[in-house]
């Protein structure tokens, strides 16, 4: 055993495979105590906030306010400001008043607005300009020399006798919170989703109750598989036959048109996480049965198993002691690529519609059935789908490194 | 003379043999799949047409429509008579390609639904997948038989390929190319401001909406045939014959012919095996580009509570599976060399 472990340990495809997987499971269990929320607790009034750090901005006004002066500020506050259109509309002013094209830069702010402050003039008659432009550009002119102004801002409240505002206190434009002193900050770091639920926090979640489906996924249809390549493949004859016409026949049907059928037939209320585990696992053993049936035969025959016989021992003590542990190894291959393929099945089964009911937790199908019917990959919202695809596919990916790893541990002939 | 009477003779017998095999084998999981599609949903707790009746209810308003559907459902299920006669009533209005009425379009029938979707998802998955195939066998026997750099970038490629969901590559296409890059349509078979019709416009606006769903399918299917037929020439490369062949002298592109021929066969009956598989895939993927298939057609009637089209649906699903099935094993027949060799024993 010890051995075994070490040989497998020192194939780098399995480690690597490992490596990733652990990652992905000590994440689903050390997020949580970090973050206790329920994950599907709805936090945002909207829909799609992006990723960042989210500062209460009322928190903000009453933290400890710290003055720096810095060069670069109000330029880079008015760039944020100054739409893509704005600027068009400066240089299109400043094109009628006679500057040169070639000598405005829309991307330059600060020299785009020293040219608007010394050329603009609102009195100044550009051709082609109608009335409303004009307001426009006047409005404009406004908005920008109060960006550049740094008399501050004023906060006020309502007094509550008399019902008038009185001023409390000016915010300067030089004026700095510590975020590490404002009372409320959230960080967000995959934004919400459609219903405004923090993405990172159900992700986590959905991972966890994925895997367990997958986990008991694999486990059903490996045992199932199991026990019935066993019981073909050793016993023989007519049940044997038996068998192996429903195998057969499980193999050509395809078993996604009968988790539909069946998942439909439950009904959306009674279909939990468990249930569609359940579901994926009793119509997913067909490969593992014909795999461990055609391993048992060729072993049915070998010189142990007749001592083992001559010996006069029970079916099932040769089954367990001769037969089992050598199959063993192709036992564990096979319930790791059930375990990725029920992770995949319930995500199919999710997006058309067919997932775990949606009230109690997400599923990584779950959460991509959502982002497709809120449209997150038209409109641009890469953080709702693209974390579910990337760890849809690291969990695949690792397992079947991990398999390919064990594969060749097992298998000689296939080492490279 | 009469040795080679009796040679063809054998032959014969050994190709009648197959594919009367493989025709009783069609037909007898054909009938386990409609007995399969009748008696699943009839297992399961509850009355189905009383669960109709009910989803029927709260989604409609027009009440003589509520009562047409419930005897019409009263019927086709007949769930008052015996099980089996129930099943005989079914299987002869299925055999009458009589579905009943789609609940969620009423008063469009179930057939008509399936058939203005059917064309769409064959014509999309089955040329994708037979692309995929041929591409992915002959970059994987490409890749066994060049080694080196060709080799070591195409089996990462192919592993990831492989391991991304059939709809994750469908999001990432669609992201890259039409919401991006904005080259093709995000979503539909064809302009949605056009009416199907054999003009000019129409045929350009299926092709342009047809290619990232084709694509996503075929990149999809590219990745595993790839790996499968990698190792399977890798395999045959190494075999005893392979070297007695270029002891005999034999031209090298003769043996290759002969290693990938050999390493075709199994990629055959994989295909077999594993087409319901990528079927169920490209359904999914159907979806993300809301493909006016089949795919859609389930995700619309499991929204709408759609019973009677769910089971239609499934029902096609299975026989196009089935018939796909059956259509590789008859090609395979012609193709393995051992069929035409067996000796009717």
């Amino acid at each position: 055993m010890k051995h075994m472990l070490k040989s497998i340990f020192r194939s780098g495809k399995f480690v690597a495979g490992f490596a990733i997987f652990a990652a992905i499971l000590l994440g689903v269990l050390i997020y949580p105590i970090f973050v206790p929320d329920p994950p599907l607790k709805i936090i945002a009034q909207g829909t799609f906030f992006e990723p960042g750090i989210y500062v209460s901005v009322y928190d903000s006004l009453s933290a400890p306010t710290h003055i720096l002066n810095l060069d670069e500020a109000s330029t880079k506050r008015i760039t944020s400001k100054l739409s893509e259109d704005d600027r068009v509309a400066i240089q299109k002013w400043l094109v009628g008043a006679g500057i040169p094209e070639a000598e405005i830069d829309l991307a330059n702010t600060e020299q785009l607005l020293e040219q608007w402050f010394s050329n603009y003039d609102s009195t100044k008659r550009v051709a082609g300009m109608t009335n409303a432009d004009r307001n426009y550009y006047i409005r404009l002119n406004t908005a920008v020399t109060g960006l550049l102004g740094d008399e501050g801002v004023s906060i006020a409240v309502v007094n509550p006798d008399t019902g008038v505002l009185e001023e409390i206190g000016t915010v300067l434009a030089t004026d700095y919170v510590n975020v590490g002193e404002v009372a409320n900050v959230r960080v967000l770091p995959l934004g919400t989703d459609n219903f405004g639920r923090d993405v990172l926090t159900e992700l986590v979640a959905a991972t966890r109750v994925s895997l367990q489906i997958g986990l008991v996924a694999g486990i059903i249809a490996t045992l199932i598989g199991l026990i019935l390549g066993l019981v073909s493949g050793y016993i023989g004859g007519f049940v044997d036959d038996a068998i192996m016409f429903i195998t057969n026949l499980f193999t050509v049907i395809p078993s996604f048109v009968l988790l539909i059928l069946i998942s439909f037939s439950i009904g959306q209320d009674k279909r939990g996480p468990f249930m569609v585990a359940m579901v994926i696992g009793f119509t997913s053993w067909v490969w593992t049965a014909r795999a461990v049936r055609s391993q048992v035969i060729s072993l049915r025959n070998r010189d142990h198993v007749n001592l083992s016989k001559l010996s006069g021992h029970s079916i099932t003590h040769i089954i367990l002691a001769d037969i089992l542990p050598y199959i063993a190894s192709y036992v564990v291959m096979a319930l790791i690529l059930q375990i990725s393929s029920g992770i995949l099945a319930e995500a199919g089964l999710s997006i058309l519609g067919l997932g775990p009911r949606t009230t109690d937790m997400p599923t990584l199908g779950l959460m991509m059935q959502w982002a497709m019917i809120y449209q997150a990959h038209i409109l641009g919202k890469w953080w709702a789908y693209f974390p579910v695809i990337i760890t849809i596919a690291m969990i695949t990916f690792s397992m079947n490194l991990m398999n390919t790893g064990l594969d060749q541990v097992f298998n000689p002939a296939l080492r490279e | 003379m009469a040795v080679f009477y009796f040679e063809k003779e054998a032959v014969l017998k050994g190709y009648q043999k197959y594919f009367l095999n493989k025709v009783l084998w069609f037909i007898v999981t054909l009938v386990a799949a409609f007995i399969l599609n009748f008696i699943l949903p009839r297992l399961m707790p509850g009355d189905p047409v009383a669960a109709i009746v009910s989803r029927m209810a709260q989604g409609m308003s027009n009440s003589s429509g509520v009562q047409a559907i419930y005897e019409q459902y009263t019927e086709l299920f007949g769930t008052n008579k015996p099980m089996i006669e129930q099943f005989f009533i079914y299987m002869r209005n299925v055999v009458h390609g009589d579905f009943g009425f789609s609940i969620a379009q009423y008063p469009r029938t179930v057939s008509d639904v399936i058939r203005s979707s059917i064309m769409w998802t064959i014509g999309l998955q089955f040329p994708a997948i037979i692309v995929g195939w041929l591409i992915g066998n002959t970059l994987g026997a490409l890749a066994a038989y060049l080694k080196g750099g060709f080799d070591k970038v195409l089996m990462p490629v192919s592993i990831f390929l492989s391991n991304l969901p059939a709809f994750g590559m469908a999001v990432i296409l669609l992201v890259i190319f039409s919401v991006t890059l904005k080259w093709f349509p995000t979503s539909g078979g064809y302009g949605f401001d056009l009416i199907p019709n054999m003009s000019w416009k129409f045929v350009w606006s299926v092709i342009v909406h047809y290619q990232l769903p084709f694509w996503s399918i075929v990149l999809i299917t590219i990745g595993g045939q790839a790996i499968g037929m990698r190792s399977m020439s890798i395999y045959e490369l190494n075999a005893d014959y392979v070297k007695y062949s270029r002891f005999m002298g034999i031209k090298d592109r003769k043996i290759v012919s002969y290693v990938f021929r050999n390493a075709m066969l199994p990629q055959i009956t994989g295909l077999a095996l594993s087409i319901g598989t990528m079927v169920g895939g490209a359904l999914v993927a159907e979806i993300i580009f809301s493909y006016p298939g089949l795919g859609s057609t389930i995700l619309t009637a499991v929204l709408g509570g759609d019973y009677p089209l769910i089971s239609a649906t499934t029902l096609i699903i299975t026989v196009m599976v089935l018939a796909a099935n059956f259509l590789i094993e008859i090609i395979y027949g012609f193709l393995d060399p051992r069929i035409k060799s067996a000796q009717a024993d």
